[in-house]
């Protein structure tokens, strides 16, 4: 039992951290990019957010963690930890003034402080910094003392809204595409976010439903139906699912289409990659080299350019394309069979980037183009109707995904996934109980191959040209990591990854400038609160989190060492 | 008729002999012990029969084919199976998936038949699973397959462990310290499992064992490593009887009272 003075110094620290992680996001420039982003019109931009929204988090923590549900004791902890986030902001703002910051840190410029005091002198700013400071940590205060079920209302209603209005401008380009419905949407949003008006109603709608859903037992509800209607329950949210999968490109439009088709590459690679590292747990650092080898061998094929080779159609290439890719990944596999962790996972690295310069090289320009590369690259046809248009490209590209999917689905669940998991436990074991170790590597390097060449293919019929530059290292950690936050080994969170990694930076071309730091941030802290990533496997989560739900008896088993032997 | 007949083995690491010159002839249906203190080169021996290790020198008959060399998944084809001293599972998997694992020489479907589930694959997957839970009922653990391996008491992952080895079929099953760690009740269950397993499937078992108890009583034919040489072959009284094992885990000194030593343990 921690004594009650240690207490506040964790709210003391807290309130620190809080006004730490803000001041970051005002000197790395992410509080200043998103100054004139508004969320509600006039009231509240995005940059505020930012500065804001680690006092609520930290005093959150603070509140969560007192020894009192006393309500006047839980608003004095959450107040005075936003207060202390607060003072370090304002102490920052009081250096800026005496001190020329700018010299050292590029962000620390007179708009930051603007920001900071919100655009009024200096002593009044500071005043109302330190006021709203206090007053978030409040809010985190009073939030606590709700009712869980409102609770969980407001902050999806408050979630929604923030999407809504930092998106505003994607959206409105989505919604006037739609005819007169428009008109029913458009007037919520203003010139920059929401207007006030639109943002309540949006907030009353979303906190309601909310509310509403939360209060139903869905499982109560779920026994109450017969098997048949469970069936057709069932069976109806795949049909809308698919439906809606189907009609995406339709509603959204062609600069949406876009960036789905380039999660969707991302999600045909992470299914590959997952099978390697995922379901084989070999760690392959060089994904992106199979990328780029079906991405090259379609581009010589089906190039209208003179270098290029025979003229194929897109429909012959491809599997040309796959073939190849998948050579090359038993080719890679062969040497570094013997191989494990860290040893394999250089190996593989340079593998990738030997391809890359290879490619790069003068030796093979004549053939691939050196750094211009391959163009006009050619579209698929059917019959006379060309895939020419991001839209029909999705279309292509969800096939693809299927076909992965389900392989993987299928693959997973039979004996040869147990080897691949036999293996990613214990080698020596594996080969002991009749695994062949270099067939069942091999094949787990020739499926990811299988369907990175697949996504490199894909890649180049849809951009119509490729480059060295597109297949550079962080191809592969970019894959690699959308398995991660996903959740190793698991199908789902290969979609679920490549839609909060892939998708969202590409949304947010505001966020550009700063998509590794919160890559790298957003990566820490999975790895800290949700090691399992966010879609794991029901196998998984059961490894990592056996302390809080353990099944069955917990003994240790006795590490007795009489005869370590030889 | 031998099953097992090594010759001449010997294998160095470096400057060190860890197995030297090693004779052993092991009859089939036999309970067959090796024994000898730490470092004996007991379990280097294993790891030459099954194919971790390549001996150097000398030669490893099984039923009569030449095995020295093979690799591991090979060996095991052709019917030995092993355990591990500490315990060897796959953790994170579930027992019946361990033992589904344990039955990979017989499982014939390719990445073709787990892509599209013919009638076969299925046929075989279903067998295989009906067989992992027949299995799991005959060591005991029956209602636990679905359990994580890791998270067994200890005895039932030391059974599983052999479930697991029994699970590929083998004509010979090689325990290395099947009763470490176990009191007193939980080693006698484990030597009866252990003779059961012997007269049930009539498998041959070759065991490295420590507690003398257990050697004296259950074994058939002993044999002695000491510092990687056979010091000693024989029954367990010819055994309790040879002055140069009591030397060999005594020490010179305490010769004298060896007899009693061994039979008292």
């Amino acid at each position: 039992m921690k004594s009650k003075s240690s207490y506040w110094v964790k709210t003391l620290q807290n309130g620190l951290v809080g006004g730490g992680i803000s001041l970051l996001m005002g000197l790395v420039g992410m509080a200043l990019a998103f100054d004139k982003t508004y969320v509600i019109s006039g009231v509240i931009t995005m940059g505020q957010i930012f500065i804001l929204s680690p006092f609520l988090f930290e005093a959150y923590l603070s509140v969560r963690h007192a020894p009192s549900k006393d309500p006047r004791m839980l608003f004095l902890v959450g107040g005075l930890s936003g207060l202390v986030g607060g003072a370090v902001l304002a102490a920052f703002v009081l250096i800026g003034e005496v001190v020329n910051l700018r010299a050292v840190l590029v962000n620390a410029s007179p708009n930051l402080f603007a920001l900071l005091t919100f655009h009024l002198p200096l002593v009044p700013g500071i005043l109302v910094l330190l006021v709203v400071s206090l007053v978030t940590g409040l809010i985190a205060a009073g939030v606590i003392l709700l009712p869980e079920r409102i609770r969980g209302a407001l902050s999806q209603a408050v979630m929604v809204v923030v999407i809504l209005g930092l998106f505003r401008d994607l959206i409105v380009t989505v919604i006037v595409k739609w005819g007169f419905v428009q008109y029913a949407f458009l007037w919520l949003f203003a010139g920059s976010g929401l207007k006030i008006i639109g943002a309540l109603i949006i907030f009353g709608v979303i906190g309601g439903l909310a509310y509403w859903s939360k209060g139903r037992d869905r499982k109560a509800i779920a026994l109450k139906r017969s098997p048949r209607q469970q069936r057709v329950t069932r069976w109806g949210t795949l049909g809308a699912l698919a439906v809606i999968t189907l009609l995406l490109p339709v509603i959204l439009g062609s600069y949406f289409s876009e960036i789905l088709d380039n999660v969707g590459i991302y999600i045909l690679m992470g299914l590959g990659l997952n099978i390697v590292v995922g379901f084989a747990g070999l760690l392959d650092l060089g994904y992106v080299a199979f990328y780029a080898i079906g991405a090259y061998t379609l581009g010589i094929l089906t190039t209208s350019e003179a270098v290029g080779l025979l003229h194929l159609s897109f429909w012959l290439a491809t599997p040309l394309a796959l073939v190849i890719a998948v050579a090359a990944g038993v080719i890679l596999g062969l040497p570094i069979l013997k191989m494990r962790g860290d040893y394999l996972a250089i190996v593989t690295l340079g593998f990738g980037e030997i391809i890359r310069i290879v490619v790069l090289s003068d030796w093979l320009k004549p053939l691939l183009g050196g750094s211009e590369g391959i163009q006009l690259i050619g579209k698929p046809a059917i019959g006379s109707f060309v895939l020419a248009n991001q839209q029909q490209l999705y279309y292509l590209i969800l096939v693809g995904i299927l076909i992965a999917g389900f392989i993987s689905i299928r693959l997973k669940d039979s004996h040869l996934g147990r080897s691949w998991m036999a293996l990613r436990e214990d080698e020596d074991v594996a080969e002991a109980m009749g695994i062949n170790k270099v067939t069942t590597k091999l094949l787990a390097f020739a499926m990811g191959a299988l369907f990175s060449g697949l996504g490199g293919a894909l890649f180049a019929t849809k951009i119509g040209s490729v480059y060295p530059q597109s297949f550079s290292f962080i191809v592969s950690i970019n894959i690699l990591s959308l398995i991660i936050i996903g959740g190793m080994g698991s199908i789902p969170g290969v979609f679920v990854g490549g839609l909060a990694l892939v998708g969202l930076p590409l949304l947010l071309s505001q966020f550009a400038d700063f998509r590794y730091l919160i890559y790298g941030a957003v990566l820490v802290i999975m790895m800290l609160m949700k090691p399992e990533g966010l879609a794991p496997e029901a196998r998984r989560r059961l490894e990592l989190h056996e302390d809080e739900a353990g099944p069955g008896p917990q003994e240790e088993p006795q590490t007795v060492v009489k005869n370590p032997g030889r | 008729m031998a099953i097992l007949v090594s010759k001449k083995v010997t294998k160095r690491f470096g400057g060190l002999e860890a197995v030297s010159k090693v004779d052993l002839e092991v009859k089939e249906h036999a309970i067959y012990s090796i024994i000898g203190p730490n470092g004996a080169g007991k379990t280097t021996l294993f790891n030459c029969v099954t194919g971790f290790y390549t001996p150097e020198e000398g030669v490893i008959l099984f039923n009569g084919r030449n095995i020295t060399g093979l690799s591991p998944d090979r060996v095991t084809r052709l019917g030995i199976a092993r355990t591990y001293q500490n315990i060897r599972l796959f953790k994170n998997m579930t027992a019946v998936e361990n033992i589904l694992v344990g039955m990979q020489p017989h499982l014939k479907s390719g990445v073709l038949g787990a892509i599209f589930r013919d009638p076969r694959t299925n046929r075989e997957e279903k067998g295989a699973v009906e067989e992992a839970i027949r299995l799991l009922v005959y060591i005991n653990l029956k209602g636990k397959g679905d359990l994580l391996a890791k998270n067994l008491p200890y005895g039932e992952q030391r059974r599983l462990e052999i479930g697991r080895a029994l699970a590929s079929k083998p004509s010979l099953l090689l325990l290395d310290e099947p009763t470490a760690g176990m009191n007193p009740s939980e080693t006698q269950d484990m030597v009866n499992f252990i003779r059961r397993l012997r007269d049930d499937l009539g498998i041959t078992i070759l065991l490295i064992e420590h507690q003398m108890r257990v050697v004296m009583s259950i074994s058939e034919q002993i044999t002695v490593l000491d510092f990687g040489v056979k010091i000693a072959e024989g029954t367990p009284q010819e055994i309790q009887k040879n002055p140069h094992v009591v030397e060999a885990y005594l020490g010179r000194g305490a010769a004298s009272g060896l007899g009693q030593a061994l039979t008292a343990n």
